[in-house]
């Protein structure tokens, strides 16, 4: 039998080739978006601000009153407190949850489980704005219910305080608490606590010597993230903490740019601060993930955790976990409908039964920003989700599957961003397009860039998972075929990365429309988003048309949510944590 | 010039121009921790005559994979070259390296590699939907099901890819390297996933398929006995570097050193030390159970250190005192073990202070702790260098 012959081409040492435009530019758009924006922020913070008489000069002082001044003292010792306080209720709630369901016989674990991942879906300054409504002095339900019961004057609630703050943050990040433990719980293989118990070890000394021990690194490390999220929120400090006098880091950045003239240069340096003080817990936790992989070492096979009988305690723990997912989930979400149903804010009553309107969601429809803020957020969100699976596709395979040198450093570029709390990096991204003219400023192009960024690390993290997953030898058998890099990317790599990179689309579309704190200093007239709008509605006082809004942003997502659990679930994808 | 020695060059000749792929000091290397380089396949050089099935065989990290996939395309050598019906394929020294989407070789991954996107169909027309002369539909049609046909797959061609058992999966994997009709068939331990029973039988099918084809194939596997079967030829490799080049049957019965003999089959080694060299590569050797006749591969000096292997098989048995030939070694023993295996029976005979492994037929009963005849035959002795492969 005669085997035909290949064309005699046989000269052509990397030939210039798809492969590596493709690369170059992936690498490229994440060397610019993770870089530059920094790179503007940390110059514009050494300059004065620049009006109309005085051209910008280069200085100190913005760095000198950031951080020497009483005030700073006191932005930074709120700071730090917020965030402590709030990142310890979240692991508390999170870390008791997460053992009940994961190591008692509690009834329903399943059905919790589930139940768990829905709060995730209600944006920050949606469930910020229920709990005004429930808590806050003067319009609070609560207050209202106990003073009526009981006939007295008596504030039991002041949810504008540091209290406040902290309760409703930490409870806002209690889900996210509640997954990274649960993770953690189960990734302890079960077969060492047993050896423990073969080797004639009590519950407690295993629950000292081992489980304490083992689940450490972990533990430290979803502290650390939860510390994080707290000193990068934006929402819960702006909505609660402003009105009474309490600034973080956040909020004085927010303060330094709407003021008049907006101080850049001192929100710059805040902004500074902030990463320097991201960039070590970031480091910290990569240090502890590092130890928890040591520790872990599941092999995947009987994996059948031991459960705890606590006999009849277990219906009280399940008692438990419902009331925490009715305040968390159901309480702030009804609380938003009845005020959407509303003329105007009342407390529940059965004389405010009786004016139930659906005036409220006309008003939202005949808001003439509603439409185009919708379209705007549903093209941002689909751009920016479409944008970060393919980019981050081709760095992840640059990562995982090439000898190029210097890859680790492009997983940390794309991981950078990471590192910007997302206020800091709207920041970063208004400097530095006020500066480089391509005329994006103002225009929703600005903002379709500050989302690929900010969500760059979560497409990476998605995408690394199903790559990794992903034999080799699936690709070098598309090459033996004869298939050039480009096609077998397409007709290879991307089919069979599909599930993977669909429940990553879905992921980011759904925090591209939650998302708030980038947006809001980058936002102009004509390119609302539907965030941007709760914003607006809240600062004119439209509880009511903004409950509105919220009900039916929350509905969908909570849609969009259940479409990535089913397409992660069919193939198996865990949660990028962070 | 005599007419024997005519006739083999005329040989020489023909077979050099039967070559088909020369692979010719190739070095590869691995990018290791903190920098270092480790030396994968180090010096690897072979030939494969037109239509022959020859082995990489050697325990795993001994550089056959990587051999392989230098020779595909999918790693980049250090140095070295490679070529294929005389056309450069790879050559550091000119600067060429085809793209492994351009070389034409056909391979069959150890995972099989089935692309659980597609169907069976899909899977097997692949290669040439994306070649760059594309084929019309028609043709492609024809050519996958002539091919699946050959694998018997052709009623499942509508399957889906992920619906199909190991030994379906093993035959699609080859007959998507078979549909672009290769120059080069590259098998990377393609049995290994299947299990013992099964294994077997596409052994003997893997066999008739490239016999009839006449294809030339490179074979990767860390199973001695597939690769005794199969071969035309064995390289056996160990840390990197070939050890020894030859037939199925030379590296069985003239391994070249400790390693060889150690690796294929079972064998015993006993210590000794060259007493008398006599010419045409025979030897007399002492040992700790007396004076023995064995072959030696090299001039080996008086008083050399060796150790002389013999294969169990080899190890003959008896009850009664054996009539042995003038070269042949024949001492009592006294049996100090045995294990029945079915098809053999294993026994541990004790010689003074030496243990030695011998198989003999079930029908063969002396008990434990009797004595026992051992007659070594001196072809089946072989005398090995003591130092060239102690490590292993």
């Amino acid at each position: 039998m005669a085997w035909a012959a290949t064309p005699s081409t046989y000269r052509m040492r990397l030939a210039p080739d798809a492969k590596w435009f493709v690369v170059g530019a992936a690498v490229g758009l994440a060397a610019w978006l993770a870089l530059v924006p920094l790179g503007f922020l940390l110059w514009q913070s050494f300059l004065t601000p620049e009006t109309a008489e005085h051209p910008a000069q280069l200085t100190f002082d913005n760095y000198r009153t950031a951080y020497w001044s009483v005030e700073t003292l006191r932005v930074f010792g709120n700071s730090v407190e917020f965030a402590i306080g709030s990142a310890s209720l979240a692991f508390f709630i999170g870390t008791v949850f997460a053992w009940i369901n994961e190591r008692t016989d509690t009834p329903f674990k399943s059905t919790f489980f589930a139940l768990s991942l829905v709060p995730l879906v209600i944006p920050a300054i949606l469930f910020t704005v229920s709990w005004i409504l429930l808590a806050s002095p003067k319009i609070g339900i609560i207050n209202i219910a106990v003073q009526n019961l009981f006939a007295t004057e008596l504030v039991v609630t002041n949810i504008y305080s540091m209290g406040g703050m902290i309760f409703v943050d930490g409870l806002h990040q209690s889900p996210l608490a509640y997954l990274l433990m649960t993770a953690a719980f189960r990734s302890m293989d079960p077969s060492l606590e047993e050896s423990a118990l073969m080797c004639g070890a009590t519950v407690l000394q295993i629950a000292r010597r081992l489980t304490l021990k083992l689940v450490w690194p972990a533990a430290v490390a979803g502290f650390l993230i939860l510390f994080l999220r707290a000193i990068e929120s934006f929402e819960v400090p702006a909505l609660l903490g402003l009105p009474v006098g309490i600034e973080v880091y956040t909020s004085s950045i927010y303060q330094a740019v709407q003021s008049y003239p907006s101080d850049i240069g001192l929100a710059s340096s805040y902004g500074m601060a902030l990463i320097v003080i991201a960039s070590v817990c970031f480091y910290a936790q990569s240090r502890m993930a590092a130890a928890v992989e040591k520790f872990s070492t599941v092999t995947g096979k009987g994996f059948r955790p031991r459960v705890m009988r606590i006999g009849r305690w277990r219906y009280l723990a399940a008692a438990t976990f419902a009331t925490y997912l009715a305040i968390i989930v159901v309480l702030p979400f009804l609380v938003l409908v009845w005020c959407s149903l509303q003329k105007f804010y009342v407390a529940p009553s059965m004389a405010a039964l009786r004016n139930v309107t659906l005036d409220a969601y006309r008003a939202v429809f005949d808001y003439p920003a509603f439409a185009n803020a919708v379209w705007n957020s549903l093209v941002l969100s689909v751009a920016s989700a479409t944008v970060v699976t393919l980019t981050t596709a081709v760095l992840c395979w640059i990562v995982t599957r090439t000898k190029l040198p210097g890859r680790w450093l492009l997983d940390n570029l794309a991981s950078l961003p990471l590192m910007f709390p997302g206020l800091v990096l709207g920041l970063a991204i208004m400097v530095c397009y006020l500066h480089v003219g391509i005329g994006v400023y103002g225009t929703l192009w600005i903002m379709l860039i500050a989302y690929v960024t900010r969500f760059m690390p979560y497409g990476m993290r998605y995408n690394a998972a199903s790559m990794l997953a992903l034999h080799k030898e699936l690709e070098e058998s598309a090459m033996m075929s004869g298939a050039s890099w480009g096609v077998t990317f397409w007709r290879v790599v991307l089919p069979l990365l599909k599930p993977g990179l669909t429940a990553g689309w879905i992921y980011v579309v759904i925090v591209s429309v939650r998302e708030l704190s980038s947006s809001i200093l980058l936002y102009s007239p004509g390119s609302e988003v539907l965030s941007i709008m709760i914003w607006e509605y809240w600062q004119n006082g439209q509880s009511v048309e903004l409950s509105a809004l919220g009900v039916m942003l929350i509905a969908s997502l909570l849609c969009l949510v259940l479409l990535e659990r089913f397409a992660s679930r069919r193939f198996g994808i865990a949660d990028p944590a962070v | 010039m005599t007419g024997e020695a005519w006739i083999d060059l005329i040989a020489s000749i023909r077979e050099a121009f039967e070559v088909v792929l020369i692979v010719k000091s190739l070095c590869t290397e691995y990018p290791g921790d903190r920098g270092t380089a480790i030396q994968a396949a180090h010096d690897v050089s072979f030939t494969v005559p037109d239509g022959k099935l020859f082995t990489l065989l050697g325990p795993s990290g001994c550089g056959k994979t990587t051999t392989l996939r230098s020779i595909a395309g999918l790693e980049t050598p250090t140095s070295g070259e490679v070529c294929l019906h005389g056309k450069v394929v790879f050559s550091s020294a000119a600067g060429v390296s085809i793209p492994p989407s351009r070389r034409n070789f056909g391979m069959v991954f150890q995972s099989y590699a089935i692309w659980p996107h597609m169907s069976v169909f899909q899977n097997a027309a692949f290669p040439l939907e994306v070649s760059r002369r594309k084929p019309g539909r028609k043709e492609i049609a024809d050519r996958v099901m002539r091919v699946l046909r050959a694998v018997a797959l052709n009623d499942l061609a509508d399957r889906a890819a992920t619906k199909l058992s190991g030994g379906q999966q093993q035959r699609l994997a080859l007959a998507r390297a078979l549909v672009m009709e290769p120059e080069l068939l590259l098998l990377d331990e393609p049995l290994s996933n299947l299990d013992a029973k099964l294994r077997e039988r596409m052994r003997f099918e893997l066999k008739r398929t490239q016999r009839e084809l006449a294809l030339t194939t490179v074979y990767v596997t860390h199973d001695q006995s597939e690769a005794l079967a199969l071969s035309h030829e064995i390289a056996v490799m160990n840390e990197g570097r070939i050890v020894q080049i030859g037939s199925p049957r030379q590296i069985y019965e003239r391994p070249c050193n400790q390693f060889v003999a150690d690796f294929i089959g079972t064998t015993n080694f006993i210590d000794a030390q060259v007493i008398e060299e006599t010419v045409d590569g025979r030897c007399r050797v002492g040992t700790p159970v007396g004076a023995l006749n064995a072959q030696c591969l090299d001039r080996l000096p008086r008083n050399e250190a060796v150790t002389v292997s013999v294969r169990p098989e080899d190890v003959e048995l008896s009850e009664q005192p054996p009539e042995g030939g003038d070269r042949d070694t024949v001492c009592v023993g006294v049996v100090d073990a045995k294990a029945f295996l079915g098809e053999h029976l294993d026994f541990h005979v004790r010689i003074g202070d030496l243990v030695l492994l011998a198989r003999a037929h079930p029908s063969l009963r002396t008990l434990v702790g009797e004595r026992i005849f051992v007659r070594m035959r001196a072809d089946k002795c072989i005398a090995l260098p003591a130092t060239s492969a102690a490590k292993a």
